[in-house]
């Protein structure tokens, strides 16, 4: 748990000319319904020795984004604009022998699934060891040694026996070291981790997070951390960027963006945690409505089929104008940061439902039934009377453990 | 392994036991009395009488049974000599001895699938192998059809035509014979080259197609992905995890064709004029010839199961998460 601040102080997101910088990437899939916009102009800057955090919903376009960055969607049906530049170097419509060469040495991927994201067929240690003779040219013994070092380093027992093992012989927290071990190999300067510890269990999750961490200050990479677990982005993350629909709806560090949130959907996220220090039965306020189609996004703001302010924007600005993001600290939203909060204190918090009386142009059912103000959390659980207090990341270590 | 082997071998007799049982009681099932086909046309009353206990057809149906295993596994006596085991009687329609007429078949059917099946496995796959690889070209599109086209065929039908093309018309190929590998290995190959080609093209599309649909899965799988994030180049994650994955249905499929091959292809011995196994066990239905069917049935069974432990065996050796027990 003492991922949260660390490295030389960075500077604000947004600036320009990180050591991974996006520039208004944009990923469109064509299938046989039509184009999909999985990504959406979308721009951030990642220095090395900070982990920006990005969440959002299933097919927000967090995992394509960091696809896109390896180069590993399919060419024949994914249209690439926008840039990328890690180090300096334009990845997009960069030759496949070119990004071979950078995938797994200077830019490695964690995998959600640790199972199904190793070979059956292949030993650990064989797996491991492979991108270091790959991009090496080491010896087979040498990449060998090399992998049981960093088997040792991630934290796998009898490293030197287990490296022979098959990973159906491993439990899942070891799968999950042994690809951080494989990511690792050939120290590289940019980690992307597509949530990492989803398909682990709690206590493992908080282990794996805490080694990434301490990872990350012996080998001062940057690391991208995609989640859909704020608990996890609390912990682990320098910096948020929060997605929606294939573009990023805010931005901030990660204190800025848990304790005084600005955009109604990171409310909407926020509201749908369930918490420790709330009453058992608190309902939690889950985000009415589904998220948008890609193949049609809304008009305007993606988000404004779903979300309860357009009322307090006023007129259809926010079904015909989309909204900027600013950069550095903001939100992509109409009402403003200032608005915002006013909003959102009145509104008594229930972000996605909205104060009573708002209209919500409605798009499917909403899992919420109607926007009564009793569905929000109560009172006391709401001491600042502004953000989720208890959500900072200060929250302590009670916040991996919850979830 | 060697449980597992003892274990499935156990499990093999039972099995074949329960087909002899089958079929010799089928057998008695049919309409016709096999003592007056042996009889021949001018069949006397004394003679039907003596072939009925030289044959041991006047003994009740499961004492034959009996006697009849009895000989597979010790020999037997008869009237006529002894029955050296494994003894599976005489035939009904020729009084030849079925063993060695088997033994005498068997290298027909023998080469005829070997033979087919290093083709159709080797092309069969290769083509699939090109079609993943270029998957959603036009080298993809064609191979498609292509196999279609192939799984439409029959033997029957190709094989006469080719025979009609390629030997009669052009000669440019040999009439399909058999001679033996040992006395000649020139005649052998050219003798079994035109029922070879024309059984793999049967078989090629059912591979080609297979082996395509396992890769284009295996391109789509989580580690695949991994290999490729690695940074391994595109030719190494197709042959290294691809292919790797895609190779344990591919051989259980190849099990049970050579199995069921090595039990006689009747409709290609037929089409070609091969005296194997397969023409061995039509013609002996035909003329309810019972040691000699019981004989081909039983080898064809053995055949069959015993390519499928093997099949088995090869998973433990293919993957790492199969154990044998």
């Amino acid at each position: 748990m003492t991922t949260a601040t660390h490295g030389a102080p960075a500077p604000a997101p947004g600036a320009t000319g990180g050591y991974l910088s996006v520039r208004d990437l944009r990923v469109r899939f064509a299938t046989e319904d039509g184009t999909v916009r999985a990504v959406d102009g979308l721009s951030f800057d990642l220095e090395r020795g900070r982990t920006l955090g990005i969440v959002g919903e299933s097919g927000s376009g967090k995992s394509v984004t960091n696809l896109t960055v390896l180069g590993l969607h399919d060419p024949r049906t994914t249209t690439v604009e926008g840039q990328i530049l890690l180090d300096g170097q334009e990845l997009t419509g960069a030759g496949e022998r070119a990004l071979e060469r950078l995938r797994g040495n200077k830019m490695a991927m964690i995998f959600q699934d640790p199972l199904t994201a190793l070979s059956p067929y292949y030993t650990v240690g064989r797996q491991i060891a492979e991108p270091y003779r790959k991009h090496t040219g080491a010896s087979k013994r040498a990449a060998r040694q090399r992998a049981i070092e960093m088997l040792a380093k991630v934290g796998i027992p009898h490293a030197r026996r287990r490296v022979d093992d098959y990973p159906h012989q491993f439990s899942g927290g070891m799968r999950q070291r042994a690809m951080i071990a494989m990511a690792l190999i050939c120290d590289p300067d940019l980690l992307i981790a597509d949530e990492p510890t989803t398909a682990l269990d709690v206590t493992v999750q908080a282990q794996i997070l805490d080694l990434l961490g301490d990872l990350q200050q012996e080998f001062g990479s940057a690391i991208i951390l995609i989640t859909h677990d704020l608990g996890v982005v609390a912990n682990a993350a320098d910096d948020l960027l929060v997605m929606y629909a294939g573009r990023a709806v805010e931005r901030g560090t990660v204190r800025e963006v848990l304790s005084a949130p600005q955009h109604p959907y990171t409310w909407g996220l926020l509201d749908s945690m369930p918490t420790l220090a709330g009453a058992v039965d608190t309902p939690l306020t889950p985000i009415p409505g589904a998220p948008p189609s890609l193949l049609a996004p809304p008009s305007g703001c993606p988000f404004h089929p779903r979300c309860g302010y357009t009322a307090v924007v006023g007129g259809d600005r926010c079904a015909t104008e989309r909204p900027a993001l600013p950069a550095g600290r903001g939100a992509a939203c109409h009402l403003g940061a200032e608005r915002g909060g006013a909003v959102r204190r009145g509104g008594g918090g229930a972000a996605g439902a909205g104060p009573a009386g708002a209209t919500r142009t409605d798009n499917g059912p909403a899992p919420a039934d109607g926007p009564a103000p009793a569905n929000g959390p109560a009172p006391a659980d709401d001491p600042a009377g502004g953000g989720p207090a208890n959500k900072e990341p200060g929250g302590g270590p009670s916040q991996g453990g919850d979830r | 392994m060697l449980r597992f082997l003892i274990r499935r071998s156990l499990g093999a007799v039972v099995i074949l036991v329960l087909i002899s049982a089958i079929t010799f009681f089928l057998f008695f099932a049919l309409p016709a009395d096999p003592a007056r086909l042996a009889c021949g046309k001018n069949c006397d009353p004394a003679s039907l009488a003596l072939i009925n206990e030289n044959l041991g057809l006047d003994k009740p149906i499961p004492v034959q049974y009996g006697e009849f295993m009895v000989g597979i596994v010790a020999g037997r006596d008869f009237p006529v000599g002894h029955c050296d085991a494994p003894c599976f009687g005489y035939s009904f329609v020729n009084q030849e001895p079925v063993w060695p007429t088997i033994v005498d078949r068997f290298p027909t059917t023998l080469s005829l699938a070997l033979g087919a099946a290093v083709v159709f496995l080797a092309v069969g796959v290769g083509l699939g192998m090109i079609a993943a690889w270029r998957r959603g070209t036009w080298i993809d599109k064609l191979f498609s059809s292509l196999s279609l086209l192939g799984q439409s065929l029959q033997v029957y039908f190709v094989g006469v035509l080719c025979l009609a093309w390629f030997v009669s018309g052009l000669s440019i190929m040999e009439q399909p014979a058999y001679h033996p590998i040992t006395e000649n290995p020139a005649r052998w190959f050219s003798g079994m080259l035109l029922p070879w080609l024309v059984l793999s093209l049967i078989f090629m599309a059912n591979y080609s197609r297979m082996t395509r649909s396992q890769l284009v899965e295996q391109l789509h799988e989580d580690h695949v992905r991994t290999a490729r994030a690695k940074g391994l180049s595109g030719r190494t994650v197709f042959f290294r995890y691809a292919w790797r994955g895609a190779i344990a249905p591919i051989v259980t499929i190849f099990g049970m064709d050579l199995g069921s091959l090595l039990g006689g292809a009747m409709i290609t011995e037929y089409t070609f004029t091969l005296h194997g196994v397969g023409r061995l066990a039509v013609d002996s239905v035909r003329l309810t010839d019972l040691p000699m069917l019981m004989g081909v049935m039983l080898i064809s069974s053995a055949a069959i199961v015993v390519f499928t432990i093997v099949v088995d065996a090869l998973y433990a050796v293919i993957d790492p998460r199969v154990r044998l027990a």
